[in-house]
């Protein structure tokens, strides 16, 4: 273990550098967000805060073409729905693939694994013809409803709950009499938590973040995501800058938020994932 | 990806369960409940998933125009017109060229980064923390951000340029320094995700490898040649496939970087405008031509599942394979 694997200030001096690199766009996006527009045109650019935030929201929240309090709140609903369904189904499939036998099982499987490799893009066009038929453009459940299962989830959950619950466990509740949808809900949902955290994290953060989708089926401009706000903004023809910037920052402030609270979990799921792969 | 499909012997609950009211019931609910509960996935998926995807496909074989009230059978016509498309070309050649210049310089980054993380580090969490927060940024915002700091007059990058004597580039404006502008988001936003999964990687490497090659007296440049690499190949290769699909869908990026009048076409002789930006062009605002788009979003399909392959054959090579000590140390 000796010598080789201590870290040398230099380690520390490159990391700090990547480090800097990774969190000075973020610092500096919340600079301009407190400042005047003027700090726009300043060379050398200003690094520290300013007084001025609370008058660029209210601005913001004043600019009739940006809707930002109702991308605010449709990105909340939108978020908050895709992650509990997404973990709910995610949870149950995962269980029934990992642990319950059943005629297909494999097959069915690799039809969800395949589903991980198709790009989005290839489904826009379809799905925006069907959610014309559905009469759901421009609504709300146009961007839920697509979301609310992924293949990703459903791998994720299978893998967990294949080592996170014993056979031994699941045997013993059946010899007890319980159902398999009791299995679920007092055994296996309680020993995916974990994992259901970690999902529900990662699920919160991609929902909030998508532009694509509701960028194709959301035209109203009047009821968008906070990602459609920021796009309304910035293409603007004004350029206040401080208040794009100070869009820009809020719409980041969930994302950052919840890192800073589970960043831990954030990354061990990550790592974990790579190892299995 | 290594899939586990073997499995325990199944769970038999025998119907001589003493407590069991109806064992009948306790067997219907074994054999069909498991139906059930990966239900959900698959009827939401059929529908939402599968469905679009052939349909795009019959969708790319039609004249079909969204206000149009007929939508004429066309044949492969949307696809012998988009190859002879010089935009389609041109979006392709630029979607190429993004990748290309973002995913190298984001491996081998990460891959540095990676080997930083991999010592005895203190506070590790608070790097591995700060590392990854570009990845949790929201990718619009850091779109206009991007777009300021690559900015042709109070732009931070020209600023800093002007300080060491160079002239400003027109980071919107020219083609190259446009990739090399949203290479530089997507490396930002991406090589401290890759470093972390590499780094869980290199975690599993043994460490007397490394004391038996130090005894050998091989340095810490050609360990990391000769051992490190050539068995974080899988990984790597995983790294890659994740970085071509998502560099060739780049979209966001993009989009988000230019604004003005017609942001969809990347700036005013599309310097910037990925496949993915040209399938929206033509299937969208302003055209509404979704047989075109289609075949667009088919064409972009074939050539991620052809640059992917491409990507595993030449990784395979990477390391020399079963024989690291043929790769010279650098």
């Amino acid at each position: 273990m000796s010598r080789l694997w201590r870290a040398s200030p230099l380690t520390y001096l490159a990391l700090l550098v990547a480090a800097g690199l990774s969190v000075f766009p973020i610092w500096w996006m919340f600079v301009v967000a407190s400042r005047s527009s003027d700090a726009m045109g300043q060379l050398p650019p200003p690094m520290t805060p300013g007084g001025n935030l609370g008058a660029n929201i209210a601005r913001l929240f004043d600019n009739t073409d940006a809707y930002f309090l109702t991308g605010l709140i449709n990105s909340t609903i939108v978020a908050t729905t895709v992650t509990v369904s997404v973990v709910l189904f995610s949870s149950l499939a995962g269980f029934a693939f990992a642990k319950l036998r059943f005629r297909g099982r494999n097959a069915l499987l690799l039809v969800i694994i395949a589903t991980m490799m198709v790009p989005t893009q290839l489904g826009v066009i379809p799905l925006y013809l069907l959610m014309t038929r559905l009469q759901w453009n421009d609504r709300l459940p146009a961007v839920i409803v697509p979301a609310l299962v992924t293949g990703f989830g459903v791998f994720m959950m299978r893998q967990y709950a294949g080592q996170a619950v014993s056979d031994e466990l699941i045997e013993a509740a059946r010899m007890d009499g319980c159902g398999t949808a009791r299995i679920w809900w007092h055994v296996v949902l309680p020993a995916l938590r974990p994992a259901a955290a970690v999902l529900g994290l990662l699920t919160f953060m991609t929902t909030w973040n998508d532009f694509l989708w509701p960028y194709a089926v959301l035209n109203d401009p009047a009821n968008p995501t906070v990602q459609l706000s920021l796009r309304a903004l910035s293409d603007g023809y004004y350029q206040d800058m401080s208040q794009v910037f100070t869009g820009t920052a809020i719409a980041t402030l969930p994302l950052l938020l919840v890192f800073v609270l589970f960043g831990r979990q954030i990354i061990g799921g990550i790592m974990e994932g790579a190892v299995k792969a | 990806m290594t899939v586990q499909l073997d499995a325990r012997p199944p769970v038999a609950p025998k119907a001589d369960n003493p407590h069991r009211s109806s064992g009948r019931l306790s067997r219907l609910d074994t054999r069909f409940s498991p139906y059930l509960y990966i239900a959900p996935f698959f009827l939401l998926f059929a529908v939402f998933g599968v469905y679009p995807l052939a349909y795009t496909f019959w969708v790319s074989l039609h004249d079909w125009d969204l206000l149009g009230a007929e939508h004429p059978f066309v044949g492969a016509e949307n696809y012998t017109r988009l190859l002879a498309d010089a935009d389609f070309w041109h979006a392709l050649v630029n979607t190429l060229g993004i990748f290309v210049i973002s995913t190298v310089p984001q491996l081998l980054a990460a891959l540095w980064l990676a080997n930083l993380l991999n010592r005895g580090l203190r506070a590790r969490t608070g790097w591995r923390m700060a590392v990854l927060v570009p990845n949790v940024t929201s990718t619009a915002a850091v779109a206009i951000v991007f777009g300021v700091i690559f900015g042709r007059e109070f732009g931070m990058i020209n600023w800093l340029l002007d300080l060491v004597g160079l002239d400003a580039i027109g980071w919107k404006s020219n083609r190259f320094a446009s990739w090399v502008a949203i290479s530089a988001m997507v490396d930002w936003r991406w090589t401290g995700y890759n470093a972390l999964i590499l780094l869980a990687a290199m975690q599993a490497i043994p460490r007397d490898l490394y004391e038996s090659a130090s005894i050998d007296g091989a340095n810490r440049t050609r360990q990391f040649w000769s051992i490190t690499v050539p068995l974080l190949k899988p990984t790597i290769i995983f790294c890659a496939i994740i970085a071509t699909i998502g560099g060739l869908q780049l979209f966001t990026e993009p989009r988000l970087f230019h604004s003005g009048t017609n942001p969809i076409r990347g700036g005013p002789m599309r310097e910037s405008q990925t496949l993915t930006m040209y399938m929206f062009e033509n299937a969208f605002a302003p055209h509404y031509n979704f047989g075109y788009g289609s075949a667009v979003a088919w064409l972009l399909f074939a050539l991620i599942a052809i640059v992917a392959a491409v990507n595993v054959l030449l990784l395979r090579r990477l390391g020399g394979g079963n024989r690291p000590e043929k790769k010279a140390a650098r």
